[in-house]
């Protein structure tokens, strides 16, 4: 049932595989035999003759750790000397493989095998060229921190002594790999490696690229979605200082100068007149009659056990509700930006892109050149959170360094980037849930409309493929459940927003639980842990395992001492699990809150508990929950993009504050032990965290807030 | 157009521009120096934060023309090796995520320390209370201040 983003990462447009290692290395592409005196036994690890240790990250770094835990993945099997081991970004060389897409907390859960065998291939054929130079039997010689050893006659060689006879010898197919007790790096608390150059500066974004003779763009865009160039004129703007030449380009118009700054006041001067389109009547009070005319028809049944419809009339006691979620935009710290060259026979592009394949063939479109005359160099990215897996900005580029004829870099501005996004959904929820004589759930009825991720960007998947999360994996047992979603599309443009349905859908269905509870007179855990299912079962594609999401509830309530603690007057405290069978994860968590009743929301403190399988790096596990809650709390109490005249009217962090230190909660993060293979963190930290906070403040105040964000509007200041 | 001579980092600098010109982009893209970040160029993120004299400025909302005598650091030069105890924590309490507010932060937590040796969470909350930060490593910035600032040490386990 759930086509989900596992597939997208998969299958999207040309790309079909998840994730391809050159582990053979016949496959190794023969223009680039291993430079004299380096050991490189796959394109995304080698081994120097001092002994140093480069990988190439395959997926993208967007602040969820993936270049230092991708290492720490090779040099943990490589035996490595972690101070030797540095990272480098790998770009779409065909000796890199397949970057695939980095998102749906995927990378840890797709590589982490793959990384380790090409890791553990190398160390094999270390140790075979040791032992040959020794004369001695391989099982004899042992790897450790940087060096093979023979311990039966106390000789040792660092890696840079074998890496000329370790070139020689052929990759094994099936290296062993290391028991989980004998690790030394994974599963440790390792710094990432970008740390250095972060605080110092010297860390390279794309938007601190400059080449030779490099002009930087900004592009006017129609505010309205949809809408075209009429007519412009520039020449005011090409009297501005610096500015070179102004240019239509496919998103717009494109003002070229010398520098940033003077590439953006070209644009103030710039006269633009648009063929705004059938959008500019759309505004979020005209989406909302939509969406409530959508609801009055069925939608698709996405999941159905026994019959509601027919189960709730003889129900002892019905509740109903409707609740809502607005679009969101994504708002990384660094605006959208890249930088193309462009030249007749080839094309290199340095972007922060979290899907550089699926932006190859937009790339091809625009230069009418072969994918193996276009390099994109994949560079650290200041956020990203789905927006950069868009190939829009990358097109830009492209599109500005053709028609400049120059190597170009595409700076957006912060008003650019809030409104030229692809938005989360908005939806709208109408549920109705019965409980028998005995206070049981008996019956449960969600239908929720919006619009659709995979129709807005014409994905050949199902239209609901991306919006299910969290509404048709419903956790808990009821005899007589249904879930509907009715598609009602509208001009305003989709994408993948951390932790895509799960960002909403689980708010909606985890509070709907919490007034069940309320309904039943029952305390909101043991409403939860009490309607479990007894056993493992198949929810879509994946097995939802009632155990573990039991344990993280245990465990947050536990460690907040849900039972026992009084909170001080006007305090209240939620809690909400989420499992997110995509990526593996398990996570509960409470919400202790200070509120009033249509007032301010302080949300004070939140226990987290994770179940996310073997832990590969315990603090950054960590971070990543953390991060997690800040990014959702941010949405749960400001989060808002509001339509008027078919465009944004953000424009700055005012217009849509974002969660500021004053206002982080303090947080708590209990791990879960476990050996189960690895699970994602970079979203399942989000989706409890709105429902937490909605059933904390129901708690404090008697107010059930069933829409986002949760502030009221003159409340909304970071 | 206009020439201006600017210390930066105890370097003198000539910058021919207009007078109305941020500072955020004479750094960047004129003296090469881009650890300075742009994130909003509306004064509201914190990103762009450099020191001018002893004071943290947004450097996107500083006219080229208003810097006058005034000596500027930016992170480049913050400490000639890295090794700024703000730096020198921020690395040890794994703070950044995408790295990409960090300079930022580190600039205006280090006019607060030079202001305030040892800070309350409360001082930190003020001083550090508008820059942005979409990753969420505000708990981590806290810590590592009143690390660099030797009151507390995380006890990493
Ligand atoms: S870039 Fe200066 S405050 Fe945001
Ligand atoms: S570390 Fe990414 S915005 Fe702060």
């Amino acid at each position: 049932m759930s086509t989900t983003r596992r597939d997208f990462i998969k299958t999207v447009g040309s790309l079909s595989l998840a994730f391809y290692l050159p582990l053979d290395a016949k496959h190794a592409p023969a223009a680039a035999p291993p430079a004299v005196g380096s050991f490189e036994p796959n394109g995304m690890l080698r081994i120097d003759g001092d002994g140093s240790v480069t990988v190439w990250a395959t997926r993208a770094e967007i602040g969820q750790g993936v270049r230092t835990s991708m290492a720490m993945a090779i040099a943990e099997e490589l035996e490595a000397d972690w101070s030797k081991v540095k990272v480098l970004q790998a770009s779409t060389d065909p000796k890199f493989g397949d970057l695939g897409v980095t998102g749906g907390s995927q990378t840890t859960r797709s590589t982490t095998q793959a990384l380790r065998k090409v890791g553990a291939q190398a160390r094999e054929m270390l140790l075979q060229a040791a032992a040959d130079s020794w004369g001695v039997p391989k099982a004899e010689c042992l790897a450790r921190s940087g060096r093979i050893q023979h311990p039966p006659s106390h000789r040792d060689l660092g890696f840079g002594d074998l890496v000329a006879k370790a070139a020689a010898l052929t990759p094994p197919a099936d290296p062993p790999l290391k028991a989980t007790k004998d690790f030394r790096i994974l599963g440790k608390n390792i710094p990432r490696l970008d740390g250095p150059d972060i605080v110092t500066g010297r860390a390279q974004f794309a938007t601190d690229i400059h080449l030779p003779g490099m002009l930087v763009a900004s592009i006017e865009r129609c505010p309205v979605f949809g809408g075209k160039v009429k007519s412009f004129d520039a020449s005011t703007a090409l009297k501005v200082p610096g500015v070179k030449q102004v240019l239509q380009v496919p998103s717009g118009v494109a003002v070229f100068a010398e520098d940033t700054w003077s590439a953006f006041q070209g644009r103030q001067a710039l006269k633009v007149q648009w063929e705004e389109g059938p959008a500019a009547q759309v505004d979020s009070a005209s989406i909302r009659r939509q969406f409530e005319a959508r609801l009055k028809s069925a939608g698709k049944v996405v999941r159905k056990e026994g019959d509601p419809a027919q189960a709730l009339p003889a129900a002892a006691k019905r509740i109903k509700a409707t609740y809502d979620a607005p679009f969101l935009a994504h708002a990384t710290m660094e605006p959208m930006v890249a930088v193309a060259d462009v030249k007749a026979d080839r094309c290199k592009v340095w972007a922060p892109t979290q899907a550089p394949g699926m932006a190859l063939p937009s790339v091809q479109a625009i230069t009418g050149l072969k994918a193996e005359q276009i390099e994109i160099q994949v560079t650290l990215a200041g956020g990203g959170f789905g927006r950069r897996a868009m190939s829009d900005f990358i097109a830009d580029a492209v599109a500005c360094s053709k028609a400049a004829g120059a190597p170009v870099k595409v700076q957006w501005t912060r008003p650019d980037d809030f409104q030229h996004d692809g938005y989360r959904p908005a939806t709208l929820h109408e549920l109705e849930a019965g409980l028998d004589g005995q206070s049981r759930p008996l019956a449960w009825l969600h239908r929720f409309v919006g619009g659709s991720i995979a129709a807005s960007n014409h994905f050949p998947w199902p239209p609901e493929a991306a919006e299910l999360s969290g509404a048709s994996d419903l956790a808990y047992d009821i005899p007589n459940l249904q879930v509907e979603w009715g598609q009602s599309d509208t001009p305003v443009p989709l994408w993948f927003w951390r932790a895509v349905p799960a960002s909403f859908n689980p708010f909606v269905t985890e509070c709907f639980w919490d007034e069940l509870a309320h309904a039943a007179g029952k305390d909101p855990l043991d409403f939860r842990l009490d309607h479990l299912p007894k056993a493992p079962r198949q929810l879509g594609r994946d097995t939802f395992d009632p155990a573990r999401y039991r344990a993280v509830l245990e465990l947050a309530a536990a460690k907040s001492e849900w039972r026992t603690r009084k909170l001080p007057k006007g305090w209240g405290r939620g809690i909400a699990a989420h499992a997110y069978l995509d990526c593996g994860t398990y996570v509960a968590q409470v919400a202790e809150v200070e509120a009033e009743a249509d007032g301010p929301i302080h949300v004070r403190h939140v226990v987290c508990a994770v179940d996310c399988g073997m832990v590969l790096n315990p603090r950054n596990v960590k971070a990543q929950m953390e991060s997690g809650i800040a990014f959702g709390l941010s949405a749960a109490l400001y989060g808002e993009i509001a339509i008027k005249a078919g465009r944004v009217t953000a424009t700055s962090f005012l217009d849509q504050p974002m969660l500021l230190m004053p206002n982080m909660p303090k947080i708590e993060v209990h791990i879960v032990p476990s050996d189960l293979p690895p699970g994602g963190v970079g979203e399942p930290g989000l989706p409890p965290l709105a429902p937490a906070v909605g059933n904390a403040v129901f708690a404090a105040t008697g107010k059930r807030l069933r829409s986002l964000p949760l502030l009221p509007k003159p409340l909304r200041r970071a | 157009m206009a020439a201006f001579t600017l210390t930066v980092n105890g370097q003198s600098h000539r910058v021919e521009a207009s007078p109305e010109m941020p500072l955020l982009w004479v750094l960047r893209d004129r003296l090469g120096l881009t650890g300075t970040k742009f994130g909003c160029g509306q004064g509201l993120c914190g990103a762009c934060t450099v020191h001018l004299g002893d004071a943290p400025v947004r450097s996107c909302k500083t006219r080229l023309g208003d810097v006058g005598s005034r000596h500027i650091t930016t992170i480049e030069g913050l400490d000639p090796h890295g090794a700024h105890p703000l730096q020198k924590a921020w690395v040890e309490l794994d703070v950044a995520q995408c790295g990409y507010c960090q300079t930022g932060q580190i600039m205006t937590a280090a006019a607060l320390l030079a202001k305030n040796p040892h800070p309350s969470d409360a001082d930190i909350d003020h001083a550090l209370g508008r820059n942005a930060c979409r990753c969420g490593t505000y708990l981590r910035i806290r810590e590592a201040v009143h690390a660099a600032a030797g009151q507390r040490r995380e006890v990493i386990p």
